[in-house]
């Protein structure tokens, strides 16, 4: 079934299938969001570039992703930078006089990037992500220490080194925590999480693991 | 009055100085603070923008165990007020949402029924406490002490708050009251680079080297803070802005709770001033261990 998001976006001729599907998947997502529709009121004024501290680093601004997603370059997203530079401070989201909410619209990007594999080359985030939500699956909390480890093994472990100082700095401190710190009820956390991902299943939506 | 504690991971290990200060704070302007039992990581941004739906299942999971006790929650880190807030959020403004957690917490003897209210404790302390009865408890006043208030970003952001988006006043207000001065800075709510300083380090240090600059620029003796993650990035990351950039900070970044708790009386080593990697010696802290 096509949602009503899909309808009124309708694909263009020009559109491949994989664009036109990728499309689909997008509004699914953005249909969750309170208010998500309004991405089609946005009027390429630029204030979401003009607030945010680190357009200058994207490959695509945030007014232009907005401007790609229209002309159907959903993929080209997906292969820049952009929606893994967002700190998620949402000075775009405040300001945009169209009330469209750019953060989680960047997520909506970066859930789909993840779902199908398709990202920019070096990509940093996806490491750091996925250990922290391998971490908070199976303890319940996060635990820095576990995760730095966890992402510099992943990504470039002589980094590791480089960083001891400063991690030797912070326990003397003692500001850094060995002990693993976990909830008690891990059980019930691994229900909530198995519920959810087999829901996404019967409705025959792609997961992440 | 009391309130449902919700500390957040962070607080347990590389901000234990806002745990510490926060407490007693909150022990001595007499508000009750019960640690939510058993509480699970919030989600924080890694998790909600890469899987939304599953981490605000997780998020709710808490909100769930907090409704039960019906007291507001308490949530000092910037991420976990924003992350718990917004699974309210989107759990009153979508259906499809508020069925897909509730069948998913249900089996469990869970359920959240949208009655709580998130707080952060700034606001607690502002807006139920007052400035006026916290400036009639003081011991020490903070003598004209320059600070350069630092909200961050997600604390007034993206729902509307308990202060203004762009310009916030209610920490500004508070330590005016406590005797310090308010530096002009204009970057108040400026993002602080939060998880880029992993993996986007070349972006975050200029973030906040901009920061540090427009502190110092306007004559601040001290940072104060709201967020573990913007004191993290702004105190223990100057070593390698200055080698970057050749700068020479040497800013103290503190939690707001730590000066607070300076201004009530309490002795430095209870709020956590020895964790700092910047030290914060200003001329008054003689005067206080005297």
């Amino acid at each position: 079934m096509r949602s009503i998001m899909a309808q009124e976006f309708q694909e263009s001729f020009f559109m491949s299938k994989k664009e036109s599907e990728l499309r689909s998947a997008f509004l699914e997502q953005v249909e969750l969001i309170p208010g998500g529709h309004k991405i089609k009121q946005c009027i390429q004024c630029g204030t979401c570039t003009g607030s945010c501290p680190v357009s200058y680093a994207m490959d695509i601004t945030p007014r232009r992703t907005i401007a790609m997603f229209r002309a159907g370059e959903i993929e080209s997203i997906l292969r820049s930078n952009t929606i893994w530079i967002c700190a998620s401070c949402y000075a775009c989201t405040v300001r945009c006089p169209a009330g469209i909410k750019i953060t989680d619209m960047m997520y909506a990007f970066k859930r789909l990037a993840m779902e199908r594999s398709i990202y920019p080359r070096n990509l940093p985030v996806r490491a750091l992500s996925s250990s922290f939500v391998s971490i908070v699956n199976k303890y319940g909390r996060n635990q820095e220490v576990n995760l730095l480890l966890r992402f510099g093994l992943k990504t470039n472990p002589t980094k590791l080194i480089a960083q001891a100082p400063l991690g030797w700095r912070l326990w003397s401190k003692g500001r850094v925590s060995l002990k693993t710190s976990k909830i008690k009820d891990r059980k019930q956390l691994s229900s909530i999480i198995r519920r959810v991902l087999s829901m996404r299943k019967t409705a025959h939506k792609p997961t992440i693991a | 009055m009391p309130y449902t504690y919700y500390p957040g991971c962070s607080l347990e290990s590389t901000s234990r100085a806002y745990d510490e200060s926060l407490k007693k704070v909150f022990d001595l302007l007499k508000l009750e603070l019960h640690e939510l039992t058993d509480w699970n990581c919030c989600g924080a941004t890694m998790y909600m923008s890469i899987d939304g739906p599953l981490a605000s299942t997780i998020s709710a999971r808490n909100l769930a165990l907090a409704e039960t006790l019906g007291n507001d929650v308490v949530a000092p880190c910037s991420s976990c007020f924003t992350i718990l807030s917004k699974t309210h959020h989107l759990m009153k403004e979508n259906a499809e949402t508020r069925a897909r957690i509730a069948e998913a917490l249900a089996p469990e003897g869970l359920k959240y029924n949208l009655t709580l209210r998130i707080r952060h404790p700034l606001d607690v302390l502002v807006n139920d406490v007052g400035v006026e009865l916290i400036r009639s408890q003081v011991k020490r006043d903070l003598s004209g002490l320059r600070i350069a208030n630092y909200y961050g970003c997600q604390i007034v952001r993206p729902e509307r708050g308990f202060d203004d988006q762009e310009n916030p006043t209610t920490m500004d207000n508070l330590f005016q009251a406590l005797g310090a001065v308010n530096v002009y800075f204009p970057m108040k709510v400026r993002c602080c680079g939060g998880m880029l300083m992993t993996t986007y380090q070349e972006v975050a240090l200029k973030l906040v080297k901009d920061l540090l600059e427009c502190a110092q620029e306007n004559g601040a003796e001290c940072i104060v803070t709201t967020c573990p993650l913007c004191q993290m990035n702004l105190e223990a990351y100057q070593g390698k802005v200055n080698v970057k950039f050749g700068t020479e900070f040497k800013m103290p970044v503190l939690f707001f709770t730590q000066l607070v708790g300076l201004a009530l009386g309490v002795r430095p080593n209870e709020l956590g001033f020895h964790r700092q990697l910047v030290p914060f010696e200003p001329r008054f802290m003689q005067a206080l261990e005297a």
